[in-house]
This record gives C-alpha cells, structure tokens and sequence, in this order.
C-alpha cells in the first residue's frame, strides 16, 4: 500500500464515522466495513430487507442496488469495489457504477500494486477467464484457476484447461490438459498440471510450475519448460533485475532454489517456499525449515538463527534491507521477525508486518485479549481497537495512518512515530 | 478357507493399464528408490519385529468376515511387503497388481490392528508404504486417481470449479434465509473466530449439510467464516492414493487460507479422513510438527456449542440410536468421551454397539477404498459382515456416524444386509431438534 502525501497528514486523531454500522437508508443489517486506505471512509455492505443490498459509505447508501453484494474491496487508489448481482448476472461494481458486461458469475477482485487496474475472475456460459477494468479475455476456457493479475496491471494469467476431459478419465488427464493463458491466450504447450503463474511486470512473461507427470515438478517460462525434473515444487519469482525465474524446488527430500541452470539455494532445507525478491533483485528471501519443525526466513540462502514452528507473512523491503515475517506456535503466541531479530511482543494473533518503502521501519497490528493494536519497532501505540486495519506509512515514514472501531466509533488516527512508546 | 489375492483378482481400468507399462526391472528401480528415500528404515523395522503371532487377524473386519486368513493383517504384509524384500523389489507386474488390490481395496488404514498387536506394529502404515509404491509406479484405482487428478487441478476432490463453490454457499444461504431471515454464511470475513471447511462432496452432493451446519452457527451467534476460494475441501484423496505432493500441496492450500483469514482455528465437517489429513499426516509432510492452525472436527465443535449453551436442544431425537466410532477421529484422536456426552445430550436412548469406542469396527469405506469406486464396490460389502452383524445386533434402527466416508460405507452394509436402519449425522439431529429462536 503506497501512502499519498496529499491524504491528511496532520496528526491526531479523528472520529470519521460515529456509528461503524450506521446506514442513511432503512436496512436490516450492516455487514464487515472496509476502511480506504486513507482512512477517510468506512464502506460496508448493507442489507435494505426484501432480498435487496447495496453498499453504504460513510453511512450514505449507493444510488444503485442489487440482488446480491458481497466481496468489498478498496483498491490501493482508493476507488471502492464490489461484487454484484442483477437478474442472475454478476459484475463489479466500482464506486457504485456497474462494468457494463455482467456474467453467469464474477469472484475474486484483484488490484495492481497502485490501483489503476482492477480484474476479477468471470464464468460465461460455462466457459471461464478474467476482466479487467471492465473488458473480458477474448478467449474463455472449459476451466481456470490460479488467477492472477501483474502488479504493474498490465497483464493477467491463469491456469487453463485446454483439452476436454470425461468422467474418470484418467489417461488423458495424464496426457496433459492445462496450460497457462496469459490475458487468454494459452501456450502451445500442455501440461498435466498448471499452479501459480507469476508475471513480470513490464514484458507479461509468465512462468508457472507445472507437473509433467505425476511425479515429474519443473517450471515453465512462456510455455518453455526447464529440462530439470523434480520431485515437487512451489510457484516460481521472476527477478526483478535480469528476468530470471527461480522457484523452490524438492529433490531427495530437500527443498533448495533452483533456476533453469539449476540449484541456486542448495537442496538443504525441510521445507523452503513463498520466495521473494528486493525491488533490485540483489535479496532473495524465503520462509524455509532447516529440521523438522523449525521454520524460519532465510535471505540469500542463509537461514536466520531464531526458529519457531510456524513461519508465515514473508515481506521483503523494495531495498531488500528489511526483512520481516512473523512466526507462531499452534496459532497463537505470535511474534514479529524483523532482519533476524524477535521483538518481544507476544500477541494472539498478528496481521502481517508492513515495512515502510522509504525507512524500512516495521509496523504490525496485533490482538491480544481481544483488542487489536499498532506496534512499530516493537512498540506499542496507546490506542486499541475491537477491529481495526492495516497500518500505512506515511510518504516520507515519519507518521502511521492507523485506522479502527472503537466501541461503535470508527476512527483514522496519525500517529508520529515517536507516540510508539508501549 | 484360505485362498489367495491371486484367486480374487479384480479387473480395473487404472490398475491394468498401469502394469501394462510395468517391466520387472523398472519395477525394481522404483522400489528401491522409494526404499531408499521415504523411511524404509520404519517398515524394515516392523517387518523384522513381527513374531507372526496372528493375533492382528481378529482385528481386521476383512478377516472376521471371511474367515479366511488371507485377510489377516499380517497376511495382507505377508502378500505384498514381505515378497518385495525378499525379492529386493524385482517382481512382476502382476504381482504389483496384486499389492494395488490388497493395499487400496482390501485395507482401509483402520489401524485397528494396531491395538491387537503385541508389538505395536502399524500394519496401516505398511499398506500406506505399499500404495507410495503403487503410486510411484503407476498403478493405482482408476476412480481414486481421478479424485486425485480434480485434487491436484482444483484443490478439491470433485472437480467443483472456483464459482461453483460460491454460488452454492450463496444457494445455500438464500435457501436458509427463508427460514431464518437473518442468517448468513459469512464469506471472506478476516479475524473470524474459525474457518469451518468441509469436503467436496458437501458443495457437490450434500448441499443440506452445509445448510444444517449454516442455520446451527447462526443460532450459536457464532464468529465464523468460509473461504470464498480454493483451499476450502479439507478433504485429501492423495493421502491415500500415495501422491504425497499433491497431498501437501492439498493441506497447504487449506492452512494458508486459515491464516489468510486470521482465524484462530478451523472448525471441520463431519469427516474423519479429512481430520487424519490435516491433523496428522499431510502437516507433517509440509515439515510442520503439528497443524499450523488448530483444527476442530465437528464432534467437538458441537460438544463446545452444547457444553457453552450456544445451542440448545428443543427436544431429544426419539430413539433408540445407536453410534458409529469413525476410526481417524476415535482411534486418530481420542474422540469417544466427548462423541458420547454429545449424542446422550441431542438423543433419548443410547444403545452402545459391541465392540466400540478405539476397538469398534470399521465402515469398511474409509481409507479411500470406497473411493476406489463400483469395480470394488462389493469387495467391501461383503468384507463386512461383522459390522453388519454389530448393527443388527443393537436392536436399533438409527445409527448416528459423524464421517462422510462412514455414511457411504454403512449405508451400503444397510442394504445389502436389509437392516432397515437408516443413518444420521450429528448436524441432522442437532438441527432437527435444537432451539430455532431465529427461525421466522
Ligand atoms: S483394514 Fe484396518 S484392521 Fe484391517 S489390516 Fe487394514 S488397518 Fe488393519
Ligand atoms: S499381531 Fe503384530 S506381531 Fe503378530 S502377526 Fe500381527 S503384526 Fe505380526
């Protein structure tokens, strides 16, 4: 989430909406608000009786209503999203306006990294594909899954099926029927599976992993498969510098990183997945097990010293010189990682620490008995919420837009990094 | 009367096609690269340890309903793993054929066994490592490698693509709000107190269930939540097929929608095998120790709604009912105490079956072979008889089974035998017979 320096940044705190439920028009119920992203609105889906729902912000209804409206979204840009349904047609909706073209269903709104691009997933007729902004695939396939859109919006993939299938037929399936479509278009190549595509910004190239057979894992970049053969692997990056793709790979039991040139972590982990690069390319992390049962991140193929039994959240600064994640035992007793080191916290749950783009400081929003808080660095904000969002950093990382409700109350609150005192 | 597997062999498109591309010698190659690689030191130890006691044969219901010792545990080992060692896994494809049918159809990782050997010793695990191999090369049940395929294609067992799996919750909660106008299934929602999951055949089959377990939470004023995307079968036909990729990249899938969600635990359907999946096999394959996120099967999930006063019940189901012991989350788990106080509180009159509780009889279905579909269909009915035996030997005419795989194995054991009992889960009584405050 990229902050905007034109979002008010005066700190202080702010009551923008007295009652988090309220809705201007008469309604049986309200359902989870979403808060945009510079906290000005709090949106939520509400329910005007008779099978009729629109969506209120700040407690004014939408002009439009609908059958059906669920999957509330803002996108990073701060434009408000739903997923909609009319005579038995489903669309997006953004702020209220309808896409034109509706669909025997639409699920599954995603964002580009800044917002200027809005996809969703859509079946016609039995056949399935992506939109974006408003515009179907030409082509539509008898099935598709693992859908993506490129984070600069540019491009969108997914698995596809591209060969029929009948009931219990397992050789053809094992002949091969998926592929990847990149904005529709399938390769020429067929596999037996497709998982994970990813896109490099800019080209649309895509890379997925992909089993041959049953027992044969590689990686394919548009539709050229590597010669290697594992025993299982995850989804493939791209390095954001050269275009080399990598993905964790399993051979033997272990799991390292491996490019089309081969092992470029060696095979020495339990486990290894969810890679990521630094905008530069220069940092590869991983969550990884070095034994069984000790999860923890390792930055260039060498593990951090601290190991928990859970290790989830992986974010990687545009410079690559933070790195955090946090880690848990059983759900619970969850801590926050940053560059190696365990803040003290222990929380009953934690939402994913946020690196701030131009400091590198860390904020998380945690729970503990109940309430849910701002930490940075390890500290606490005085301020706790029943329900509150994810903390943005201001542009220049100097203040938090922290943002929650409060009783009935929702509030935006910017906090200098200095009232981090807990 | 012995016989052999050799005299009961049973044609399968998956398993003759694939021991048609076998060779003695790429047999071997696999075998000892599975050997080698996936804790054959375990099974090497089990092997040298058993003192063929026989005493495992009384466990096993294939055993107890043929009376022929062929069935016996130590038997089913003796028929398949055994001869690999022995033979350093130079055998012939029709011997690997004969492993397949032994370890898929004619073993259903029960691990009743386990309780009745002196030693310990898991035949389950022995027929877990025989399928790997089957697997490995090739040759599995054509219709349990087909739920494998739709696993690894779509996350679920049954081909149910990504908008099928919204729009029947979203069927399901317009349906429920006709008799609760305020209830919701509450997709997507961060922060809820639990995912609840279910298995493929809910969505596809057995939308009535969701509906149930949908109108009983939102009577409970519960804080839950269901995945809008894949990662929400928590069922697992890979476990049993011997496909442990697909099975870790199955469970992976279902925790990491958990802790997308934030929630603090996964609340699961009225499945065992799932349980088994989750709560020990496909986490630990994943390199977890234990699950990720802490997962709840029904049975306990109910025994908190009841125990709390979430719910209540209106009335008991008029009996007598009898209970069913699902094996991976009696033997698995340790269930029996809380599955009891949860049928004495929803049901009048309890009349236990014998045996019960960790030494009851299995549904002969579970283990993925009633998966293993119509070629092996009868194998399992007849193969158990005793069960059939146990049941009419209650006097009862309700059998509550809180598993999937159950239902479909008894119910079969029902007909063929004419026991005229019909079978329920625990969400059909509770919500036939709760409190419905909500309800219009
Ligand atoms: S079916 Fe059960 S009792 Fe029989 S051999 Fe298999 S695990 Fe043992
Ligand atoms: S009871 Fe145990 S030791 Fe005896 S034959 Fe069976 S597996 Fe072997």
């Amino acid at each position: 989430m990229q902050a905007d320096q034109a979002w008010d940044w005066e700190p202080g705190a702010r009551t923008v909406l007295e009652d988090a439920t309220a809705c201007a028009a008469p309604h049986e119920w309200t359902e989870e608000p979403e808060a945009s992203p510079d906290g000005e609105r709090l949106a939520a889906v509400a329910n005007l009786g008779d099978g009729r729902f629109t969506v209120c912000v700040n407690a004014e209804p939408w002009e439009t209503d609908f059958e059906k409206a669920w999957y509330l979204r803002f996108s990073p840009d701060g434009r408000l999203t739903a997923v909609t349904m009319e005579d038995g047609m489903w669309t997006v909706s953004v702020d209220g306006e309808s896409w034109e073209e509706s669909f025997d269903f639409a699920w599954g709104t995603t964002f580009s990294a800044d917002g200027g691009v809005i996809a969703a997933c859509i079946q016609s007729e039995g056949t399935y594909g992506m939109i974006v902004d408003g515009t179907p695939w030409e082509t539509l396939h008898e099935n598709a899954n693992n859908f993506r859109l490129a984070a600069d919006g540019l491009h969108t993939a997914a698995a596809v099926q591209v060969k029929s299938l009948g009931q219990a037929d397992i050789a053809t399936f094992q002949q091969g029927i998926f592929s990847v479509a990149v904005d529709g278009e399938p390769w020429d190549a067929i596999f037996v599976n497709c998982f994970d595509p990813a896109i490099e910004q800019k080209t649309g190239r895509a890379a997925a992993t992909i089993r041959r057979s049953l027992y044969d894992y590689s990686v394919a970049v548009d539709g050229k498969a590597w010669d290697a053969a594992y025993d299982c692997a995850w989804g493939p990056v791209f390095h954001p510098g050269n275009g080399q793709v990598l993905a964790p790979v399993r051979k033997k039991g272990l799991w390292g990183m491996a490019g089309d040139a081969g092992f470029v972590w060696n095979p020495a982990f339990i486990q290894c997945h969810h890679p990521q690069f630094s905008a530069d390319g220069a940092t590869l992390a991983a969550i990884v097990a070095p034994s069984f049962g000790k999860f923890t991140v390792a930055v260039n193929a060498a593990p951090w010293s601290a190991t928990f039994p859970v290790v989830t959240d992986l974010r990687v600064s545009p410079d690559g010189r933070t790195v955090a994640a946090q880690a848990s035992n059983d759900n619970a007793a969850f801590r926050v990682l940053v560059n190696g080191s365990v803040w003290p916290g222990v929380y009953d749950m934690a939402y994913g620490p946020v690196i701030c783009p131009a400091t590198g400081q860390v904020a998380v929003r945690v729970e503990k008995d109940g309430r849910q808080a701002f930490v940075l660095g390890g500290k606490a904000h005085p301020e706790t919420f029943d329900r509150a969002f994810n903390p943005i950093f201001s542009p220049d990382g100097a203040k938090v837009l922290l943002r929650g409700i409060s009783g009935k109350a929702y509030k935006r609150i910017v906090a200098p990094v200095s009232a981090f005192t807990g | 009367m012995t016989t052999t597997i050799a005299d009961r062999r049973i044609e399968d498109a998956g398993l003759e096609a694939g021991i048609a591309r076998l060779t003695p010698e790429k047999i071997q190659k696999t075998i000892q690269a599975v050997l080698a690689g996936e804790g054959g030191a375990r099974l090497k130890t089990y092997v040298e340890t058993c003192v063929r006691c026989g005493m495992c044969a009384q466990a096993c219901h294939y055993y107890m309903s043929h009376k022929d010792p062929s069935y016996a545990p130590v038997a089913k080992v003796r028929q398949t793993m055994w001869e690999i060692l022995k033979h350093k896994g130079l055998v012939s494809p029709e011997f690997i054929h004969q492993c397949a049918q032994i370890a898929y159809t004619e073993c259903n990782l029960c691990r009743r066994c386990m309780h009745y050997c002196p030693l310990g010793i898991d035949t389950a695990y022995i027929m877990s490592f025989v399928r790997r191999i089957c697997h490995k090369l090739g040759v599995t049940p054509q219709y349990i490698q087909d739920t494998a395929h739709s696993h690894s294609a779509t996350m679920n067992q049954m081909w149910v693509k990504d908008d099928e799996w919204i729009d029947t919750l979203k069927w399901q909660e317009d349906e429920a709000r006709d008799e609760m106008p305020s209830l919701r299934i509450p997709l997507e929602v961060e922060g809820a107190d639990f995912m609840y999951s279910v298995i493929a055949p809910e969505p596809k089959f057995r939308t009535q269930l969701i509906y149930q377990a949908a109108f009983i939470f939102n009577q409970a004023g519960v804080n839950w939540t269901m995945p809008a995307t894949p990662g929400w079968d928590n069922s697992n036909m890979a476990m049993f097929t011997g496909d442990m990729e697909i099975m870790g990249r199955i469970e992976m899938a279902h925790f990491a929608t958990a802790q997308r969600l934030r929630v603090k635990r996964i609340v699961m359907g009225e499945c065992g095998h799932a349980f088994r999946a989750i709560y020990d096999v496909a986490n630990r394959w994943l390199g977890w120790g234990m699950h990720p996120v802490p997962v709840v099967h029904s049975i306990e999930f109910f025994w908190e709604l009841l125990n709390s006063g979430k719910i209540q019940m209106a009335k008991k189901y008029p009996g007598p009912v009898t209970i069913h012991d699902p094996c991976n989350v009696i033997r698995g788990r340790g269930l029996m105490d809380k599955l009891r106080e949860v049928v004495h509180a929803i049901c009048d009159g309890v009349v236990e079956m014998t045996p019960n509780r960790e030494h009851n009889y299995c549904c002969c279905a579970g283990g993925g072979v009633i998966n293993c579909g119509p070629p092996f269909k009868n194998v399992r009915i007849v193969g158990n008889s005793i069960k059939a035996e146990q049941l009419k030997a209650t006097g009862v005419k309700t059998c509550i089974a809180p598993c999937h795989n159950c239902h479909g194995g008894l119910d079969d054991i029902i007909h063929k035998y004419g026991l005229g009992m019909e079978l329920k889960f625990l969400g059909d009584i509770i919500y036939e017979c709760m409190e419905k405050k909500g309800a219009s």
